[in-house]
Parts: structure tokens; sequence; C-alpha cells
């Protein structure tokens, strides 16, 4: 009997730390962020940045993601940014799938097409996974100098507050106040800049219930379908607006990419 | 062939911090796939890890460990410098040896 009583005990004092589920959650995670299994892509994607691969054999050393060729720390903070040689604004994934044309001749349509966890979709979870690594602790700067970098946070912020699909849902439906949730998971107000930060901050991220690392681009296109909208596509410009938008909002909050989320 | 682990290891004390994380899909063998079919159980069921030739560490494990597990253990006689290694046998017979030196 005593032994019941001590046990039930034991559980209290543990459900005293975690009041609330939010809580929980805060401290499922703690535990968890010591092995985040999101270093084992780092270390696949530092390879294959490394790796002479595709039909041109060559690797991705020479790839400029906005700091020149082949630099790869600090940029993810400054991401998405317009590059002149495409004439577009850019996020690190429609960037990496230029540079896979470009350098290593793969066939970005084909990546674009490809569903999420197949293919070449694979090497560029590494891929994200290990360059947002190098930006870890680095503060968001992304720049608004060039009109379409102004024009694509602009674009975003109507994408953001756009409601529409079978369910009249727009992102700031969720996102737009303090304090929502979705079941327990609470929502970070994408409309500030602490939320922006938190929210935006933490991608890309592994994701422990799937086992699967989730680049900004996956977590964008699965809100799309969470609001049963239509698949706006790999790196299609709403989702890169869509992140400028978030990214801008975010400026100065420190990246602790790649997380660790439920 | 399988990805690497990463393995840290730290010397305090006189004892030793070892914190693995396991690259491996842990198919439990219950799980079907999009089109109806089971997906073959995958699993690492032996776990041994050793340290100046001696056995520091057994573990038989089974369908409830996670995916990409993480393991922590420490143990004693081992200092700065020294080697630890860690080797998994999944169920199927794929293995996997890593070493790192302890901090």
């Amino acid at each position: 009997m005593n032994r019941f009583i001590l046990a039930a005990l034991a559980l209290c004092s543990s459900c005293a730390v975690a009041q609330t589920a939010s809580d929980g959650i805060a401290q499922y995670r703690a535990m968890l962020a010591d092995g985040n299994p999101a270093e084992l892509w780092e270390a696949r994607g530092e390879a294959l940045w490394k790796l002479p691969r595709g039909p041109k054999s060559a690797s991705l050393e020479r790839c400029d993601l906005g700091r020149g060729a082949g630099v790869v720390k600090g940029v993810f903070v400054e991401l998405p940014r317009y590059f002149a040689d495409t004439g577009r604004v850019q996020d690190l994934e429609s960037r990496l799938v230029t540079c896979m044309q470009d350098l290593q001749g793969f066939n970005a349509a084909e990546i674009v097409k490809t569903p999420f966890g197949k293919g070449e979709q694979v090497s560029l979870e590494g891929l994200v996974a290990w360059i947002s690594s190098e930006s870890s602790g680095m503060k968001f700067s992304l720049p608004q100098t060039h009109p379409q970098e102004k024009d694509m946070y602009e674009a975003g912020k109507r994408v953001f507050y756009f409601r529409g699909g079978p369910y009249d849902f727009a992102c700031a439906s969720c996102h737009g106040q303090e304090g929502k949730r979705i079941r327990l998971q609470d929502l970070p107000d994408l409309t500030t800049q602490k939320g922006a930060g938190a929210g935006f901050g933490a991608w890309p991220a592994y994701r422990v219930s799937s086992g699967e690392l989730w680049s900004m681009q996956r977590r964008l296109s699965d809100c799309y379908r969470q609001q049963r909208f239509p698949y706006p596509g790999f790196t299609s410009d709403v989702t890169i607006a869509l992140s400028v938008y978030l990214g801008v909002t975010a400026r100065g909050a420190e990246s602790i990419a790649p997380a660790l989320k439920r | 062939m399988a990805d690497p682990m990463r393995i840290r290891a730290q010397a305090k004390d006189g004892v030793t911090d070892v914190r693995v994380l396991m690259a491996h899909p842990m198919e439990t063998g219950f799980r079907k796939d999009a089109s109806g079919k089971t997906i073959p159980p995958h699993f690492i069921n032996d776990v041994k890890a050793t340290s100046n030739g001696k056995t520091v560490l057994t573990a038989k494990w089974g369908q409830a460990v996670s995916q990409n597990p993480f393991l922590q253990f420490r143990f004693r006689g081992a200092k700065a410098g020294d080697k630890v290694a860690v080797t998994w046998t999944d169920n199927i017979g794929e293995t996997r040896t890593d070493e790192a030196t302890i901090s």
C-alpha cells in the first residue's frame, strides 16, 4: 500500500513541473535537444556539398548562396534574397536547386517535381540542415534593398492575410494573434518580431513524430495542406514571398536551425 | 552502408559521459506502406560499447526504440585522450562501428 502512495507521489512531482501541455512539450524538447538527430542530416549535407555528383560530376563548393561562391557561413540568416544571375528572389532551397542545375547538371524541373522525401529531395534535406547549422546563433537580417525584395515582402504579407479555400482560411487565422494553439501546440504570432523569430527561426527542423528533416519549403507546403489550399509547388514564388515576409519580420531574432520539433 | 554515428564523450572526475546518435530507420515490422504492403522489420538488436579493450556497455534493443536513436551512458575507468567505440548490429545483419576520442 505504501508503495502505491510513493508511486503516486513520484508521479505528482513530475506533473508539478509540467503544469500545462505546452510546458510539457517544452520539457520534452529540452530532453531531446541534446541528441537532436538533425545532426545526422548535417553530417550528410556537409559530405554532399563536397561530393562531386550529377551529370557534370561537380561538387557544390562553388555555389553562390549570396555571400560569394562557396561561402556557407552566415548565408542562411540572409535568405531569401535577390540573385542577379537568375534575376529573382530565391530562398535556400530554390538557390540550391539552381546550383545543382548549373554546377552539377541536374534537371531543376525534375527536382521541383520530386515529392518530399524522395530522390534528390533527400539530398536537399541534408544540405539545408548543414547550411542552416553553419549560421546557428546568428541573427536574421534579410536584405531589403533590391526592389524585387521589397515586392516579395509586400506580396508575402498579402499572401499571409489572404483567406481562401474550403475553410476560408489564411495564415493569419492561426498565426495572427497571441495565445492561439492547434490541439496542444502553441502557435507563434508570426506578425510580431518575437513570434516570427520563434516560427521562421526554427526551420529547418527534425520532426520526431515522422523522423524526417523538414525544410521551410516543406513546412509551408504542409501549412497549405492543413489549410486545404492547393499545393503551392516546391520553390514557388508564393512560398518564397511568405519566407521573405516572415524573415524580414523576424529581423534580429536568433536562428536556432536546425531545430527539433515534436 | 549505414550512415556514421555521432559520438561525443567527455571525462569528468573519473566518469566518462558518452552520447551517441545513430542513424537507423528502426522499422517495427508492423507498419504498412502507401500500397498496403507490410514494411519488413529492420531494427538494431545489439549495441556494444568498448573502451581500452574492455566492454563498458552491452544492450539488447527491440522495435520499441525510436527511429534515429539517441543513447547516453556513463562509465568509469577512462580518461581524456582514450577512445570509446560503439557498435550496433541489426536484425538483418548490418553492422556499424564508430569511434570517438574522449575529451
